[in-house]
């Protein structure tokens, strides 16, 4: 009964909704005349999306900077990967796995790093991607530094090559949905309101009794899973994966530099980021003179954000028009 | 009276300073006990030691039968025992509601939002904050802050409440209202265990009073027998025949 009507109390959140929108546009808009260029685009979008929402949780919430969270994407796509290519797993309970056993590692790396603050942090967080990506260059099972390929072959299970395009890309769209409702439903729980006053002040949050290492592994924890599962899917997808790929810090920045964006703390920010990010950054690829143009610009928003307006896009439209920080936070 | 907190022989060193040495003193269930002395004389590190924010290097802190020597503060903070800062801490993008439930929820009773929500609402009305809940922490006066401050540790509907301060930097009308606040809260059986500047107020509002000077305790009794105690009033105005010189005045 009671879970009936807490169902019935989540499903009168506008904010819900709201989520289901941008779930509803990204499943339908390519759909439209099978839009395979703005699939593609969706998709980068997508992953995008899911990793800031995800950093989000760490970022924005608690106030930690993880420098190297691309490292649960890299991961999770190489524990995927190679579930697939050498036990012979299928696709999914394979990126299910590679979720758990990311998430698993991330907790005791986070009772571990978590324990340092500030810039000791965010040296820490590089420290482990680039400790992970050179225990996996050198990690004959996994290919070492040449990586793993994969065959056509596996995409047979999903309807062939064409279709198992789609296939993933619905699922990293329902990832990407798993994503902002997890990051919401944090905020409004208990964990997130711990998590909040341990982004303003960890000793006070402390002495008032939240759990503050546990919490914090916890967090760690939950964000790395959808990022490892969505890992999976795209390396997958590339039907191949090397360490300079899987655990490029390039990914990392951009993620950091949309959260920013978008404006750290709200859930809507990270994915109103991701998606002007992707629009962005496709815009100036085409352009064929500047290659990687995109992380000069990335570069030149994260300092001007930062500068001007510390709180993104989404603190700015509350501070504009206080009444949609009911519906949009 | 039964005993609610014992601090049993507790030491604390800085480097080359003893900021407490071998302390050993009890609060009862119900009581407001203050704690008094200099500049430096160790009390902030006293409820440091005790709030478990560095543990003890001797000694043990027992609080309600169980022993709570060099527990983390999270922890110390689930048996029941809640401080405010000598410096506020409130946090300042929260509101006053916000604040307050983040005592509640994660206090002893260990409340879900909802219910952390009502204790919160209660223990802001107390001390008059009510009129405010919707109001980010950033934007209340220092007097309002320490209310706040107060308000948060209240929340959590603590058995012992340490305070640290909370009339410094108040002007004559928020330490009445304050003062007046604080026996309200002991009126709630809490105990109070307070560490006050303002002379006048702390003789009023306490019980019992033990004195430190130097990181050792100096002396511990009732309010009058402390304001005529020789060795105190050396401690605090620091001349060995001013204490006799002040009481042949005043009899």
């Amino acid at each position: 009964m009671s879970g009936l009507t807490g169902a019935a109390s989540v499903l009168r959140r506008p904010f819900v909704w709201v989520i289901a929108a941008a779930i509803g546009f990204f499943a339908v808009a390519p759909t439209i005349g099978a839009d395979v260029q703005l699939r593609e685009s969706l998709l980068l979008a997508a992953i995008y999306i899911t990793l800031a929402s995800n950093l989000n949780m760490m970022l924005g919430y608690a106030g930690y900077v993880n420098f190297g969270s691309i490292v649960f994407f890299g991961l999770g796509g190489y524990v995927c990967v190679w579930l697939i290519n050498s036990e012979g797993w299928t696709l999914a309970p394979a990126m299910l796995a590679a979720g758990v056993s990311v998430s698993a590692v991330a907790y005791v790396f986070g009772l571990g790093v978590l324990r340092l603050r500030g810039a000791y942090f965010g040296l820490a967080t590089l420290g482990v991607n680039e400790a992970v990506m050179a225990f996996v260059t050198n990690f004959t099972p996994w290919g070492g530094a040449t990586g793993i390929y994969l065959s056509t072959e596996l995409f047979k299970p999903l309807g062939g090559p064409r279709a198992a395009l789609w296939t993933i890309y619905y699922m990293l769209v329902a990832v990407m949905g798993l994503s902002l409702y997890l990051s919401y439903f944090v905020k409004v729980s208990k964990l997130g309101l711990g998590l909040l006053a341990i982004g303003q002040n960890e000793s006070a949050a402390a002495v008032l009794g939240v759990p503050t290492p546990r919490y914090k592994a916890i967090t760690y924890s939950i964000s790395a899973f959808l990022p490892a599962v969505a890992g999976g899917l795209y390396f997958f997808k590339s039907a191949f994966i090397q360490p300079t790929d899987a655990f490029d810090l390039t990914l990392s920045t951009e993620a950091i530099a949309i959260v920013m964006l978008g404006g750290q703390g709200t859930v809507m920010g990270p994915a109103l980021g991701a998606f002007l990010y992707e629009q962005l950054r496709g815009w100036l690829l085409t352009s064929e003179s500047f290659s990687s143009f995109q992380l000069v610009i990335a570069g030149g928003l994260l300092l001007a954000i930062v500068l001007f307006a510390p709180e993104g896009l989404m603190g700015w439209l509350f501070r504009r028009w206080p009444r949609m920080k009911r519906v949009f936070d | 009276m039964s005993t609610l907190l014992s601090v049993e022989g507790v030491s604390k060193q800085f480097g080359g300073l003893r900021a407490v040495q071998s302390l050993t003193f009890e609060v009862h269930e119900g009581e407001i006990l203050g704690l008094i002395g200099p500049n430096g004389a160790g009390k902030s590190t006293v409820f440091n030691l005790i709030s478990g924010v560095f543990p003890p290097d001797d000694g043990r802190v027992v609080f309600r039968g169980a022993d709570i020597t060099g527990d983390p503060p999270h922890q110390v903070a689930r048996h029941g025992l809640a401080r405010t800062h000598q410096i506020v801490q409130p946090f300042m993008a929260m509101t006053v509601l916000e604040n307050c439930t983040v005592g509640a929820c994660f206090g002893p009773l260990n409340m879900h939002l909802a219910r952390g929500r009502a204790a919160a609402r209660e223990a802001a009305a107390l001390v008059g904050l009510d009129d405010r809940l919707d109001m980010l922490a950033s934007h209340l006066t220092i007097a309002g802050k320490k209310r706040l401050e107060l308000a948060r540790a209240l929340s959590a509907q603590p058995a012992l409440l340490l305070l640290d301060e909370v009339l410094a930097g108040l002007n004559p009308a928020e330490v009445e209202r304050m003062i007046s606040i604080i026996r309200a809260i002991r009126q709630r059986g809490v105990a109070i265990l307070i560490v006050e500047h303002l002379m006048q107020a702390i003789m009023n509002l306490s019980d019992r009073i033990v004195v430190l000077e130097s990181g050792r305790k100096l002396a511990e009794g009732l309010p009058v027998d402390i304001a005529g105690n020789a060795a105190v009033i050396e401690a605090y105005l620091g001349d060995p025949g001013l204490a006799e010189k002040l009481r042949s005045g005043h009899r």
